[in-house]
C-alpha cells in the first residue's frame, strides 16, 4: 500500500528543473505529480513516475543524487472540505506529516494525495481503519 | 618627537646589536641543545655543536624547528624548564585536531609584557591611554598578550574581548577609549555598525589602531583609517614565537614591522632550499627567541612571506623591518584571525558519516568580514527527501567545525560531481578576498 516516491537533489542554480524534466521525457517517462521543497541553498525534487526504476537509473546516470522513498497516496472526492476531512483524521490519529502534496486526476473527480508520515505503517493502519482508499503505484499510473 | 619603550635597545648601532644577539644566541643554543632532548637529536644529526655558532651567520648551521616538531612533542616536549616555574600557556589550532602548545615563565610573561609596551608605544600610545583590547581572551596570545603590555605601559586596559559589537561601540564612547586593538576586519565590522546606530567616529576618541593577527592589505588601511578615523599601525607576532609583540609598525615609518631583534632574530630563506637569502630578497620568514626561558625556538619556519627591509626608519629606531607579510608558503587561511587549514575542515568532513571526500573551501570578505563556506557534495548516502534532515546534517557539520576551528562557517550542499575535480593537487580553497 506504499507507492515509491523520487526524490532529487537540487541545487538553487537555474535550468535544473528543466534539465531533469528533459531527462525524464527522453526516456518515455511520464510525471503523475510532483513537488519541490526548497530551502536558500538547496532544494528536493520528489517525483510520483510511472517507471520508478527507470527514471532513478536515467537521473543518476545523468549526475543526479537520487534516493527512493515510500509515501502513501490517499484517493479522496475532489469537493470542497475533502483535504480538511484527511487532515481532521490525522489529527486525531496523532500522525505527523513530514511533508504531503496533491494532486487531481484526469476525470477530475477524485484528488490524490501524496503523505508521507514519520510513521508510516502505523498511517496507513489509521487510514484504513477510518474508511479512507490508499492507492498503490500501479493504481496511480492507471489514472 | 618619537616616543620609545626602551631607547637604547631601539637605537643600538648594528654592530652593538649583533653583538648582543651572538651572546643570547650562543646562551641560548647551549641550553637548549643541553635541556631538550629533540633538539640535541636534531643537532647531532646535522653534526652541529654549541660551540660552533661563533657568529651570527653560524645560525645558519643549525637545523629548522617546524610546527610538525611541536605536536610530535606535544604538549610539554620542547620546554625547557620544569613546570613549576611555567606560570601559563597558550595554544594554536593544530592542522589534524591536535593543537600546539607553548608555555611562559615569570620572566617571559615579563618580557613579553615589555615587549607589547614597546609596540604600543611605537604605535604612539602612553600611560595617558584608555587602550580598547578587542583581541580574543583565552588560549590565543592576542587578548591575554596585549592586555599585560597595556597594563605594564600604565595605560588602562579595556579588556572587551570579541564579539557584542554594539556594546564595545557604547563602551568605546563612554569610556572615551583612544587606541583600538583588534583584528583589522573586526575594525571594519566596528565602523560599519558605527555607520548603522549613527554613530559618527569623529564624536570618539580614538586616535590609532593596532592591528594584526590576519594578513590585510593596505587599501584595507586606508578604509580602516578613513572610516574610523584614525591611524592604523600593524602589529606582527605568533604564539610559536611569543605572540603578538615581535614586530611592530611605527608612526613615522611607511613600510614594515620593526622586528624586537635583541629578543627574536629573523632570517629570510628559500622555502624550497633552506638556503638564506640575501637582505631585500622575498623568502619565508624565520625565528629564533634569543631570551625566551620556557619555550625558547631555534630557526622556527612561520611559513610567512615577506622581506626585510635595513634601510634607517624616520623613527630613528635601528631594529630591521619587515614587510607587510604578503603571502604563506602552505595553505594556511586566516579567517577572522583564525588559522584554518583546510585538512582540519577535511578531519571532520571525513568523521561525518556518508560524507565524501569532495569539497570546497570558499572564501569571501563580505562587507568587511570574512566568511567561509564549505561545499560538500550530496552523495547518495547523506541525500535525504526531508529538508530537515539535510538541514540537520549542515548543522552538524557546521557545529564541528566551530567546535574545532572556533570558526562559524555555512555549509552549502552542492550536487555530485560540481566540485572541480583536479589532475594533481586537489583544488581545495578558493579565495577571493583581495588582499
Amino acid at each position: 500500500m506504499r507507492v515509491e516516491q523520487i526524490a532529487v537533489f537540487l541545487e538553487n542554480k537555474s535550468g535544473r528543473l528543466a534539465e531533469i524534466t528533459a531527462t525524464l521525457a527522453a526516456e518515455n517517462i511520464n510525471i503523475r505529480a510532483l513537488s519541490v521543497a526548497d530551502t536558500a541553498d538547496f532544494g528536493i525534487l520528489r517525483l510520483i513516475v510511472d517507471d520508478v526504476e527507470k527514471a532513478k537509473s536515467t537521473l543518476k546516470n545523468n549526475g543526479f543524487t537520487v534516493g527512493i522513498t515510500n509515501v502513501i497516496a490517499v484517493e479522496v472526492a475532489d469537493k470542497t472540505g475533502g483535504l480538511a476531512r484527511v487532515l481532521k483524521t490525522i489529527e486525531e490519529e496523532k500522525l505527523n506529516v513530514e511533508y504531503m502534496y496533491a494532486f487531481v486526476n484526469k476525470t477530475g473527480e477524485n484528488a490524490v494525495l501524496i503523505f508521507r508520515f514519520d510513521d508510516m505503517d502505523k498511517a496507513i493502519e489509521a487510514l484504513q481503519r477510518t474508511g479512507y482508499t490508499i492507492l498503490s503505484g500501479k493504481e496511480i499510473c492507471a489514472l | 618627537m618619537t616616543l620609545y619603550w626602551e631607547e637604547e635597545m631601539e637605537t643600538l648601532p648594528r654592530v652593538g646589536l649583533e653583538s648582543i644577539q651572538l651572546k643570547r644566541l650562543q646562551h641560548l643554543v647551549a641550553r637548549v641543545c643541553k635541556t631538550v632532548a629533540p633538539y640535541r637529536e636534531k643537532m647531532d644529526a646535522a653534526g652541529v655543536k654549541p660551540e660552533d655558532i661563533q657568529s651570527i651567520a653560524d645560525l645558519a648551521k643549525l637545523p629548522f624547528t617546524v610546527k610538525e616538531d611541536l605536536r610530535e612533542n606535544y604538549p610539554f616536549g620542547l620546554f625547557t624548564v620544569p613546570m613549576d616555574q611555567v606560570v601559563r600557556v597558550h595554544a594554536s589550532s593544530g592542522t589534524t585536531g591536535k593543537p600546539t602548545v607553548v608555555g611562559y615563565t615569570k620572566k617571559d610573561i615579563r618580557t613579553w609584557s615589555g615587549l607589547m609596551a614597546r609596540a604600543l608605544t611605537c604605535a604612539g600610545a602612553t600611560s595617558a591611554d584608555m587602550v580598547h583590547n578587542a583581541y580574543g581572551y583565552g588560549l590565543f596570545t592576542g587578548g591575554l598578550g596585549a592586555h599585560y603590555g597595556i597594563e605594564r605601559l600604565g595605560a588602562t586596559v579595556i579588556p572587551v574581548s570579541g564579539g557584542n559589537t554594539k556594546r564595545q561601540i557604547t563602551i568605546m564612547k563612554d569610556v572615551k577609549s583612544s587606541v583600538l586593538l583588534a583584528t583589522p576586519s573586526y575594525a571594519l565590522n566596528l565602523a560599519e555598525t558605527m555607520e548603522t546606530q549613527g554613530v559618527d567616529p569623529k564624536d570618539l576618541s580614538l586616535r590609532v589602531g593596532v592591528f594584526g593577527a590576519e594578513p590585510w592589505s593596505e587599501n584595507m588601511r586606508n578604509e580602516v583609517e578613513r572610516k574610523l578615523n584614525i591611524k592604523a599601525v600593524d602589529i606582527y607576532g605568533l604564539s610559536e614565537v611569543i605572540g603578538p609583540g615581535v614586530a611592530m609598525q611605527c608612526l613615522e615609518g611607511e613600510k614594515g614591522m620593526h622586528i624586537f631583534e635583541d629578543h627574536f632574530l629573523p632570517e629570510i630563506i628559500d622555502p624550497d632550499t633552506g638556503e638564506v637569502l640575501p637582505p631585500g630578497e622575498k623568502g619565508e620568514l624565520v625565528f629564533t627567541t634569543l631570551t625566551k626561558e620556557a619555550f625558547p625556538i631555534i630557526r622556527y619556519r612561520t611559513k610567512d612571506i615577506s622581506r626585510l627591509l635595513y634601510d634607517d626608519c624616520a623613527c630613528g629606531r635601528t631594529l630591521v623591518r619587515m614587510e607587510k607579510v604578503t603571502g604563506r608558503t602552505d595553505d594556511m587561511l586566516i579567517i577572522r584571525g583564525v588559522n584554518v587549514f583546510p585538512s582540519q575542515i577535511e578531519h571532520v568532513l571525513m568523521g561525518t558519516e556518508g560524507v565524501e571526500p569532495h569539497y570546497q573551501i570558499v572564501v569571501n570578505r563580505e562587507g568587511n568580514m570574512d566568511t567561509m563556506a564549505v561545499e560538500v557534495e550530496v552523495s547518495e548516502d547523506i541525500f535525504s527527501d526531508e529538508i530537515k534532515k539535510l538541514e540537520n546534517l549542515t548543522k552538524r557539520i557546521q557545529m564541528d567545525i566551530k567546535d574545532m576551528l572556533g570558526v562559524t562557517c555555512r555549509v552549502k550542499l552542492v550536487e555530485p560531481k560540481t566540485i572541480q575535480r583536479s589532475e594533481g593537487k586537489a583544488q581545495r580553497v578558493i579565495d577571493n578576498r583581495q588582499l
